[in-house]
């Protein structure tokens, strides 16, 4: 024992075990570079490498992929925005129509009215951002309950394996072959919506039930994810050693595989919460989800629909856009999420 | 020793009134099978070997010999389609065939611990390694969390691993292999195993640093008080570590007895191939490696005498006809008078026969 935790002497020289071992000084000249250099290699590792966190790993990968850290940049702003809409904005979404209101309908954009106002004279700009509260809430409220679901399924799946994996992953086959848009619109305009008559569910019109709806059908592409990784996770050496350790199978998957799995999940998650924010709008256009007088991208842009063509057409283009920009920027940064995460990647 | 920064907790609790008594690990027995499509694989066919209380008992053999089936059978982790269907094991009187899975739990990281060949696969890479050891501990105690990681850092030390504090905070891939062995190590006898189960411990190490590793292993194995169970397939190894040594063939022990015994007078031909294909020092230049001729038997296939028939140079009708059973033999060479035992038929005139094959 004391040999060994006295230090540097015995540990400095790994070349003494050769020598004892009967390697005498006339090795071979190649072999004895290559075993300097893997000595210096090794010692190198311990002494030199920093101590770093995975997490200041990912962010220093993340912060390399320029469009990305726009994307975020353009994305906190516009939620940021959109959070303190009543702050920013000295107008009201949808004021009392007062005849002050009423005479600055149909105006075209100006520095007054960055947006332009509608045909009640509201400011678009200001229903756009409160419009963004709800997608916004919506497209992370999707991404978590959509995760959570997916995880929980894949996870359970791909750790059991056997017949729980072919229940479950039939059962996600049977979830991903529904019509995806029949059902959302069934479920988002039942009017009293319940869990198999069991208890209430907020309706689809505001933003919870909206989010449920969404969700129902958003997680299988993610069960199917996590199935697959830890299909792969469950065979590594870790595990049993894990196992060895005296781990319970819960411990297991929540400890050493999940850790594991994030990137994935996590890039998934971004992924989701664009195109809930699409899914949504979807819906809210074909005249299911938030209804007016509550403001989403989806009900300003079907509110909208019948301006193309017309003056009015800013109406629409505008909701629109920040749409489109939004759901760019939320992908842009799930795809440096991904380079980030990715454990090949170079550091 | 005496220098050693960590304080084994209750030491002499092992020494008790049993400590002399029936070894800690018995096997007997054991039948492990592999149903595959190509029929069943008895890649463990009714092992017998026991391990007394501080001793390192070296099991040796070619790869897939049944040597880590037999480790994992031991731990409780042989895993579909694998499954054990013959033979008992007994651990410090604990029967662990068919033993409770929370029970099992307990046990395994605490009083049975394993460490796996490969350190890299074998840690989790989105670990730091000091949480790791810290889960282990965790596990079997209720050391609150801090402690725990205090802890870590002291069986860092413990196993020679420099700035024990800073590289607690790693994560693996930041480690050289020949510290992630230590980790494991660490790891392994957090909880003060009595049976430590070492299953290839050096393969995947650089030469420069098994030796290194070795000795961690035999000073944390000697301070903790632990038996071994060293798997491996490296002789040389074996007599630098071992006490006594069994010798495994097609999923069956075929030599077994003290280190001595068996590496001066071996007993059956196919330790004797294994020690004559050690290469040696004062071989002259250009001296061809010496082989086994044949390979080892397919486990669905097997001969119906002896498994090794086909490849001994030493082979007799009998051998074919009839299983030689593992049997005493008298061994003048073995000092320690342990049971020196070996299924061949011509065990005992072995020597000569071997002798007489190259003058």
């Amino acid at each position: 024992m004391s040999d060994v935790s006295s230090g540097p002497g015995r540990r400095g020289d790994p070349r003494r075990h050769l020598r004892e071992a009967g390697v005498g000084e006339a090795a071979t000249v190649s072999t004895g570079v290559l075993l300097d250099a893997a000595v210096e290699t090794g010692e190198e590792t311990v002494e030199t490498a920093p101590v770093r966190s995975n997490l200041r790993l990912v962010a220093r990968r993340f912060l390399r992929h320029r469009l990305a850290v726009a994307s975020l940049v353009v994305l906190l702003l516009i939620a940021a925005l959109a959070a303190l809409a009543p702050v920013v904005s000295p107008y009201d979404y949808n004021p009392p129509l007062t005849n002050e209101v009423l005479d600055q309908a149909r105006q075209p954009p100006s520095w007054d009215h960055l947006f332009g106002t509608d045909r009640l004279g509201r400011d678009q700009l200001t229903r756009v951002l409160y419009a963004l509260q709800k997608s916004l809430l919506v497209g992370i409220g999707v991404a978590l309950l959509s995760v959570a679901i997916g995880v929980t399924i894949g996870a359970i799946a791909g750790y059991r394996g056997g017949w729980v994996d072919a229940l479950l992953m039939r059962f996600t086959d049977l979830v991903l072959v529904l019509p995806a848009l029949a059902v959302l619109l069934i479920l988002a305009k039942n009017p009293e919506p319940s869990f198999f008559g069991l208890f209430d569910l907020p309706p689809a019109t505001e933003v919870p039930g909206m989010i449920l709806v969404i969700s129902v059908l958003g997680w299988m592409a993610m069960a199917r994810i996590v199935r697959g990784e830890f299909l792969s996770l469950r065979e590594k050496e870790f595990v049993e050693a894990a196992r060895a350790a005296g781990a319970s199978g819960t411990r297991i998957v929540v400890r050493h595989l999940l850790p594991n799995a994030v990137g994935p999940i996590v890039v998934f998650a971004t992924l989701e919460v664009g195109l809930a924010i699409l899914t949504e709008a979807t819906l809210s256009f074909l005249g299911a989800g938030i209804e007016l007088p509550d403001v989403s991208l989806g009900n300003l842009i079907a509110d909208a629909e019948d301006t193309v063509g017309t003056d009015l057409s800013y109406l629409l283009v505008f909701p629109g856009l920040v749409l489109f920009l939004v759901v760019l920027c939320v992908n842009f940064v799930g795809d440096g999420l991904r380079d980030a995460l990715d454990p090949r990647a170079t550091p | 020793m005496s220098a050693s920064p960590i304080s084994w907790t209750a030491p002499g609790v092992r020494d008790g009134p049993d400590a002399g008594g029936a070894p800690l690990l018995v096997i007997d027995d054991l039948q492990v099978e592999f149903r595959t499509q190509a029929g069943v694989v008895p890649a463990v066919n009714g092992v017998s070997l026991h391990v007394d209380r501080g001793e390192t008992l070296a099991l040796v053999g070619e790869s897939g010999a049944g040597k880590s089936v037999t480790a994992l059978a031991v731990m409780g982790l042989v895993e579909k389609p694998g499954r054990i269907t013959a033979g008992t094991i007994m651990f410090d009187g604990t029967s662990l065939v068919g033993l409770d899975e929370r029970a099992y739990r307990r046990l395994r990281g605490g009083d049975l611990a394993m460490i796996f060949q490969d350190p890299l696969s074998s840690l989790n890479p989105a670990f730091r390694v000091g949480d790791q050891i810290a889960e282990a501990l965790l596990l079997h105690s209720d050391l609150r969390k801090a402690e725990a990681r205090r802890r870590a850092v002291e069986l860092l030390e413990l196993v020679g691993i420099p700035q024990p504090d800073e590289r607690a905070r790693s994560y693996p891939h930041q480690l050289s292999g020949g510290m992630r062995q230590r980790a494991m190590i660490a790891m392994a006898i957090a909880n003060r195993p009595s049976l430590l189960i070492a299953d290839e411990p050096t393969t995947a190490l650089d030469v420069t640093i098994q030796a290194q590793v070795l000795d961690v292993l035999r000073d944390v194995q000697r301070e903790a008080d632990a038996a071994m169970l060293l798997i491996t397939h490296d002789l040389g190894i074996v007599a630098g570590v071992a006490d006594r040594v069994a010798v495994m063939y097609a999923g069956r022990i075929v030599e077994e007895g003290s280190l001595d015994g068996v590496f001066t007078s071996p007993r059956h031909p196919y330790t004797v191939g294994l020690l004559g294909a050690v290469p040696r020092l004062d071989d002259p230049r250009g001296t061809p490696l010496r082989t086994i001729p044949g390979a080892p038997p397919n486990l669905l296939q097997l001969p119906a005498g002896c498994e090794l028939a086909p490849r001994c140079p030493y082979v007799v009708d009998h051998c074919r006809a009839e299983r030689p059973p593992l049997a005493g033999v008298p061994d003048e060479s073995d000092v320690s008078g342990g049971a020196h035992r070996s299924a061949c038929w011509r065990a005992v005139e072995l020597p000569r026969l071997v002798r007489e094959a190259s003058p």
